[in-house]
């Protein structure tokens, strides 16, 4: 794995989001209420809201347009509908992602 | 004999002596060097000296006539100047002297926030004695006043010795809650509001801007410009490892000296112990982990087998009164469960995090009889799926109640209020009970409890439940949603009678069963808080929806619309060629909406401070086109041009718009105002519609022209403008203090009734009361969004990385 070093958490609101741009598009980078950080597709797999805007509550966001709710860890979304999760971690402060997943995902 | 020295005498060190001498205690001919002018001492127990309940001499852990009988030569008081290692000798202030092992036992220091002022006389760490004894001198001045930097551990002990000595004591802490490394939220809420009744002051989200005085220190000045007084500064913000010393002998370092298994760093004659010590990554700060490094250490030095290994640990606060404990990990993730437990009555919280079938976190607060038992469970890794069910009453639990959905009712003391209305207290209801009264109807007729908006119904009915067990069954409610049993209602009671000023305050007292709430109760929640208490709490944005957030609506292509205010409608064409220009540079089309106003649609997020800025620079604030509050206030050309206007009807507008924007109400709140029952302005389907006739103003309310199309019903005929505008004012107070969350006017209104609305606004110590409160949440919450956006938050509308860039490179 190659980590990239993206931010600090405190850039990322607690119960919040942030998004990262990356070759495959935005991925919602979500900071729970007890410091645990994210990285999701940033798109509602239903009609495409920004899930970095919804609510985050526990270790779940819900789509700011039409209220699915997403585990942030696995991904699994309510009606069926799941998004993909990447490897993110958080060192001395700093949020970091896994380079090789964005550019293995963004190949295949 | 060899020789062996020590750098610093603290409790891990001073523990490997001890275990050294007592396996062999002619293995080593030993030297202690110590840069305080004393040998080891218990320094845990430091905070019951600064209180008065112990004193230095019974926390000593080592004294002259041990160093003597064990023959240390102690060399206290004196500084290492430098190591060198290839002679093995340590160079002290006074003198060299050889080694064959050496043990870095340098412990840690205070971490001083580098603000100015930090270095005044008065400001003090919390480590050592000499930082006690000076804490303990500025308590001696009646009416002394401390402010404690850090509500962490280190620094809430502090906080209560100071507080038990007599002093004025404030805490300062940057996080949302207290010990937030160890507790969650709500049990941070609980240990909070335990700390308050003992007459300390919390200030949660303080961050220091400096420390002023002259010659020393007289005060702390926040970022927020709040100044407290102070005759003594405690910082303890946390420690950080000293390692100066071993820095400069070259020794691999981390964040710390870095050691193996055995303790050993990069050079295999020199060890390490301690606070100042890293080992796979992790540094240590309680007090389990050095005595186990200190044991490894003596097995090494004596050429004995012995390996350390990173174990769970728990902590405890030793503030009497204040019952917490933390023990694990209780981040959420994949594969965990919580449990959680709440007894508002007696303040009690706990939380289990489950992973599978283990146990692998705990925090409880305010019963912490068992945790002993829990931390167990949790650092032996046991199976405890089949106590599963029952794990959180503790091991002498075997089946039985579980949590009581009516605790919050029954918690209430007597004389919290229960009818707003007329004034009624649980105790009055509870006493008509008694007295025969055992339904809703009787309790209305003999107290007058929900007989008037009827809101608290439910509350009522479950003092009835409570009273009378099982004989009164409650009709079921709508609770607000899965997260608690409470109707919207019951929880904006509650919060008014229980003094709720927090959402971790609301979760905790009214008996959630979700760590944070949900999409549907959080906003729900804040805005109730920010409705009653508008200069206790702060508005929280990650609990709201989208658009009230980023202060613009979100349309189905993630894009945003942009609608500045228009007051009552009029504009000019320098607005009007601001408008155009922001058009043009950000793409934006152009829709003049059904509330005499210009929206600007399909600007991106990351756009939108710009165009907020440029807006502004055109003296155009937020139109709050995407809030549960004001909108547009609609008007007519009224007496100034039209031939058939009464009153001027423009101006009337301008001047409600002026007034009520900016407030934050359950649900959007529309208003119009028509200069002559011609109605052009369409006031009679409004939240709030005025109609100018020759004798004044007609005032109705509960119009919509949404789902459901209502006329509006007469609220009252006035004479005056300035009496139409206190009866709005009043009428939206008496709304946003009153109506669910979500209900629009004419819903609330079908709920209570326009007769009792009528008597509200129609008594007039009432209706100014309603609009004195009213100005107070103005006070605070009348400000433009989007020049606060743009002056504070303007970096959260940008990606926080652009990674497409650096792969373009």
């Amino acid at each position: 794995m190659s980590w990239i070093d993206i931010g600090h958490i405190d850039d990322i609101p607690a119960r919040g989001a942030r998004v990262l741009k990356t070759q495959l598009g935005c991925i919602g980078l979500f900071r729970t209420g007890d410091d645990r950080v994210f990285a999701v597709t940033n798109t509602c797999p239903h009609k495409g809201g920004p899930l970095s805007e919804g609510i985050v509550h526990g270790n779940k966001v819900t789509c700011p347009l039409h209220n699915s709710v997403f585990d942030l860890e696995t991904g699994a979304g309510t009606d069926g509908y799941a998004i993909e999760t990447y490897p993110v971690r958080v060192e001395d402060g700093r949020v970091l992602i896994d380079g090789d997943t964005l550019s293995r995902r963004s190949a295949a | 004999m060899q020789k062996l020295v020590v750098i610093g005498a603290g409790m891990a060190s001073g523990r490997l002596l001890e275990q050294l001498f007592e396996a062999n205690p002619d293995a080593y001919e030993v030297t202690l060097f110590n840069a305080e002018p004393r040998g080891n001492y218990n320094r845990i127990m430091l905070s019951p000296v600064l209180s008065g309940e112990k004193s230095y001499a019974e926390i000593v852990t080592h004294d002259d006539d041990w160093y003597a009988g064990n023959k240390v030569t102690c060399r206290f008081g004196e500084r290492v100047v430098s190591v060198d290692r290839e002679r093995k000798v340590v160079v002290g202030e006074k003198g060299e002297v050889p080694y064959d092992k050496l043990v870095f036992g340098t412990g840690s220091s205070a971490f001083i926030i580098p603000c100015p002022g930090h270095d005044l006389p008065g400001v003090v760490a919390f480590r050592d004695l000499e930082d006690t004894t000076a804490m303990t001198e500025a308590s001696g001045t009646p009416g002394g006043r401390a402010v404690v930097i850090g509500g962490g551990l280190l620094g809430l002990e502090a906080a209560a010795a100071l507080r038990m000595r007599g002093m004025d004591v404030t805490v300062l802490h940057l996080s949302g809650h207290l010990m937030e490394r160890q507790l969650d939220e709500a049990a941070g809420y609980l240990l909070q509001k335990d700390l308050e009744k003992r007459g300390i002051t919390v200030l949660t989200k303080a961050s220091t801007k400096m420390i002023q005085g002259d010659g020393k220190v007289e005060s702390v000045l926040l970022e927020d410009g709040t100044v407290l007084p102070a005759d003594i500064v405690v910082m303890a913000v946390g420690i950080r490892p000293q390692v100066q010393l071993a820095k400069e002998s070259g020794l691999e370092m981390g964040r710390a000296i870095v050691v193996d298994a055995q303790m050993r760093t990069s050079d295999p004659s020199v060890f390490a112990v301690g606070e100042c010590v890293e080992f796979e990554g992790n540094l240590f700060g309680l007090v389990a982990p050095l005595y186990d490094q200190a044991k490894v250490l003596a097995k090494t030095l004596l050429d004995e087998e012995d390996t350390f290994k990173v174990k769970q640990l728990s902590t405890k606060l030793k503030v009497t009164g204040c019952d917490l404990f933390s023990a694990g990990d209780f981040a959420e993730g994949e594969g965990r469960e919580d449990i959680v437990f709440r007894d508002p009555a007696r303040g009690v919280y706990k939380r289990l995090v489950l992973e599978g079938d283990k146990l692998v976190g705990a925090v409880f607060y305010g019963d912490t009889a068992d945790s002993n038992w829990f931390f167990g469970l949790i650092r032996d890794g046991e199976d405890v799926s089949d106590m599963r069910d029952t794990l959180i009453f503790g091991p002498s639990f075997q089946g039985g109640a579980t949590a009581d959905p009516l605790s919050a009712v029954a918690a209430l003391p007597p004389e919290a209020e229960i009818c707003g209305c007329n004034g009624v207290c649980k105790g009055d209801i509870v006493a008509a009970i008694e007295g025969g009264a055992t339904d809703l109807a009787a309790i209305k007729a003999t107290t007058k409890a929900s007989a008037s908006c009827g809101t608290c119904t439910g509350l009522v009915e479950q003092v009835l439940s409570v009273t009378l067990g099982d004989e009164f069954v409650i009709p079921t409610v709508q609770p607000i949603c899965g997260c608690c049993d409470l109707t919207h209602e019951d929880v904006r009671r509650l919060i008014k009678s229980k003094e709720l000023k927090s959402q971790p305050a609301v979760w905790q007292e009214l008996g959630w069963k979700t760590v944070n709430g949900c999409h549907v109760c959080r906003p729900a929640v804040n805005f109730y808080l920010l409705a009653d208490w508008p200069l206790d709490y702060q508005d929280d944005p990650q609990s709201r929806f989208v658009n009230e957030r980023n202060h613009a609506n979100i349309q189905k292509d993630g894009t945003y619309s942009v609608m500045p205010r228009m007051w009552g409608g009029m504009t000019d064409a320098n607005e009007l060629r601001a408008i155009a220009d922001a058009a043009d540079k950000y793409g934006a089309a152009v829709k003049v909406t059904g509330g005499q106003r210009i929206d600007l649609l399909g600007v991106k997020k990351e756009d939108l401070p710009a165009i907020w800025s440029d807006l502004n620079d055109a003296g155009m604030v937020s139109g709050h086109a995407y809030s549960k509050g004001l909108r547009t206030v609609k008007t007519c050309v009224g007496s100034d041009w039209c031939r058939f206007g009464t009153q001027d009807s423009t101006g009337l507008g301008i001047k409600l718009e002026k007034r009520l924007w900016g407030s934050w109400t359950p649900h959007k709140v529309k208003l119009a105002v028509s200069g002559c029952p011609r109605n052009c302005a369409e006031a009679t389907c409004k939240d709030v519609g005025i109609i100018c006739v020759d004798s004044g103003y007609q005032i109705g309310v509960g119009g919509a022209a949404g789902m459901d199309v209502k006329e509006v019903e007469r609220l009252v005929d006035v004479r005056t403008e300035e009496e139409a505008i206190d009866y709005t004012v009043a009428f939206i107070q008496l709304y946003r203090e009153h109506a669910k969350y979500l209900d629009r006017p004419y819903k609330w209104l079908a709920k209570v009734g326009l007769d009792w609305v009528k008597e509200q606004v129609g008594d007039p110590a009432t209706r100014a009361a309603l609009i004195e409160r009213f100005d107070i949440s103005q006070s605070v919450y009348q400000k433009d969004p989007w020049a606060d956006h743009v002056a504070t938050r303007r970096r959260l509308y940008a990606p926080i990385a652009d990674l497409t860039l650096e792969a373009a490179e």
